[in-house]
């Protein structure tokens, strides 16, 4: 479905990520975990386009999308859910989930969309005339989430969904995550919540200053002891 | 005496909130001062007059002249003027140094073109129609203006708050990076502002040449000073700021033109921006409603 061939990525001379290269399946959850600067969020950046890449290329299916503009490779289907949610603040709910159609584009999109995303999420249609900057951060991650769904992704990428989030609420979200996994949409997901993420994913990768690490199926990598000692250690404290 | 400059102030004052909307909206959805809107103004105006004086064009075909040609003017601008310091991330203070520079450049092919001479709409385009109510004699040219001004107010709140376009239009203009990771073309969405804008100035340039019946290649600057005035009242960003202020700063400008003396109203407009200032930051109603509020992210 998404293959990263040898992905490296520069700002200013440092190299936030060195040679990476990760396929995610169709209809699976791949979960990258790591620390904090590790170069999760910059590999998803330098998929969806949003910093240019040094070297190696990305691909969605058979069509190469590295080099293209940002918005373009939203509207060929691999919609980005970024970190710290960023819904527009001065729009309404409503709003909100009607801009996230522009990425559809020629795929299309109808009523049918809106109604999805209200049943995944119902306070979305509870709320829909309040501005999305005054909810609170649970709501904008559903927003976040029900935005990019209103492109009719074929693949979702989520940077830190759990981010802020409180324990009850992140439960409520990987849910939705799961839900949607199980109607068929592959997900790539970025978490510093660990045990979370493995517990989530089919398969994950584990990256560190920039490179893969440690990959393969979640389970195997929750029950290897290197990264459960790197990362539950502290996640379970 | 006093309704009828009370009247003639709301016609001029609409028509600086409409210049004074366009220079709104560039900086709230762009974060841009646009140092050269007075000289698209004064080249929508010149675009109205050509297609008078070439095509003996009727008065609204003038005014569509005004809002095509200021319009891709805009466009133009942006492609060359502000374009090339956007890709580079370039820090807010070089697009100003930019459009000054820009609006040099086009007054000067302005001065070139015109040879210096101040140039008139023929009196045809606009029949003088009088029509005496309730004391005060209104020109039917006064009443089309305001006419137009709601028109194109309602028109634009519309544009940017019912449709989808308007939609892309406040995303952007809250954050560009996340917009695109929605799937909105910013570029599109700044061909859309510039335009736009542009289309507000060069329709006020085309209304104030035939109002004052006279268009020459300075007659944008001193508006552009006014415009100033009127979004820091109106709160930087606001529309409804930038009209309320626009017509008070016209009412003023009459009045002290009526009853003081022409020389003065500046001195007059620019006091009363000192008082806001002092008194009231922000603007009269500045943080309260702005479509394209100002947040950088």
């Amino acid at each position: 479905m998404l293959t990263i061939e040898n992905l490296s990525v520069g700002y200013s001379g440092i190299r936030a990520l060195r040679g990476v290269s990760l396929t995610v399946r169709q209809g699976e959850i791949f979960a990258l975990i790591g620390p904090n600067g590790a170069g999760k969020s910059t590999l998803l950046n330098a998929v969806s386009g949003m910093v240019p890449a040094a070297e190696g290329s990305v691909r969605l299916e058979d069509e190469t999308i590295t080099g293209r503009p940002a918005h373009r490779i939203a509207r060929s289907g691999l919609i980005q859910v970024p970190e710290g949610r960023r819904v527009i603040a001065p729009l309404n709910v409503r709003e909100n989930l009607e801009l996230g159609r522009q990425a559809a584009g020629q795929r299309g999109s109808d009523s049918s969309d809106l109604d999805k995303v209200h049943s995944l999420f119902p306070i979305l249609a509870e709320r829909r005339d309040q501005l999305a900057g005054s909810l609170s951060g649970g709501q904008q991650q559903m927003l976040a989430i029900g935005r990019a769904l209103m492109g009719r992704p074929r693949i979702l990428l989520l940077d830190e969904p759990s981010l802020g989030l409180a324990p009850v609420i992140i439960r409520e979200v990987f849910n939705a995550l799961v839900k949607l996994n199980a109607q068929g949409l592959t997900i790539l997901l970025v978490e510093q919540n660990a045990k979370m993420a493995l517990e989530t994913a089919h398969r994950a990768a584990v990256i560190e200053q920039g490179r893969v690490v440690h990959s393969g199926d979640a389970n195997a990598l929750m029950n290897d002891p290197v990264v459960a000692d790197h990362y539950f250690g502290r996640a379970a404290a | 005496m006093l309704m009828q400059q009370l009247l003639n102030g709301i016609v001029v004052g609409s028509v600086y909130g409409v210049f004074a909307l366009g220079f709104t909206l560039i900086f709230g959805v762009n974060h841009i001062m646009n140092m050269a809107h007075g000289t698209i103004f004064m080249w929508g105006a010149f675009a109205g007059l050509f297609v008078v004086l070439t095509f003996d064009a009727p008065f609204l075909a003038a005014v569509l002249a005004g809002a095509i040609g200021g319009g891709l003017l805009a466009v133009v601008l942006d492609f060359f003027a502000f374009r090339p310091l956007r890709k580079r991330n370039a820090p807010e203070f070089s697009s100003i140094v930019s459009s000054i520079g820009a609006s040099f450049i086009l007054l000067s092919l302005a001065q070139q073109v015109t040879a210096t001479r101040v140039l008139r709409f023929p009196f045809e385009t606009f029949p003088v129609v009088i029509l005496n109510f309730m004391g005060l004699r209104i020109q039917l040219l006064q009443l089309v203006i305001v006419g137009i001004v709601v028109v194109m107010v309602f028109g634009l709140l519309f544009y940017l708050y019912r449709t989808s376009y308007g939609r892309q239009i406040r995303s952007v203009a809250f954050s560009e990076s996340t917009s695109k990771l929605l799937g909105i073309n910013p570029m599109a969405v700044n061909f859309q502002v510039f335009f736009i804008s542009g289309a507000l100035a060069g329709i006020a340039g085309v209304l104030i040449g035939i109002v004052f019946n006279s268009v020459h290649f300075m007659m944008g600057e001193p508006l552009l000073l006014r415009a100033f005035v009127v979004i820091i009242l109106g709160g930087l960003g606001s529309i409804p700021g930038a009209l309320i202020a626009g017509l008070l700063i016209g009412i003023v400008q009459t009045l002290s033109v009526a009853y003081l003396s022409a020389g003065m109203a500046d001195a007059i407009v620019f006091s009363l921006l000192f008082l806001v200032l002092l008194f009231r930051p922000t603007g009269l109603l500045g943080g309260a409603t702005s479509v394209a509020r100002v947040t950088r992210s």
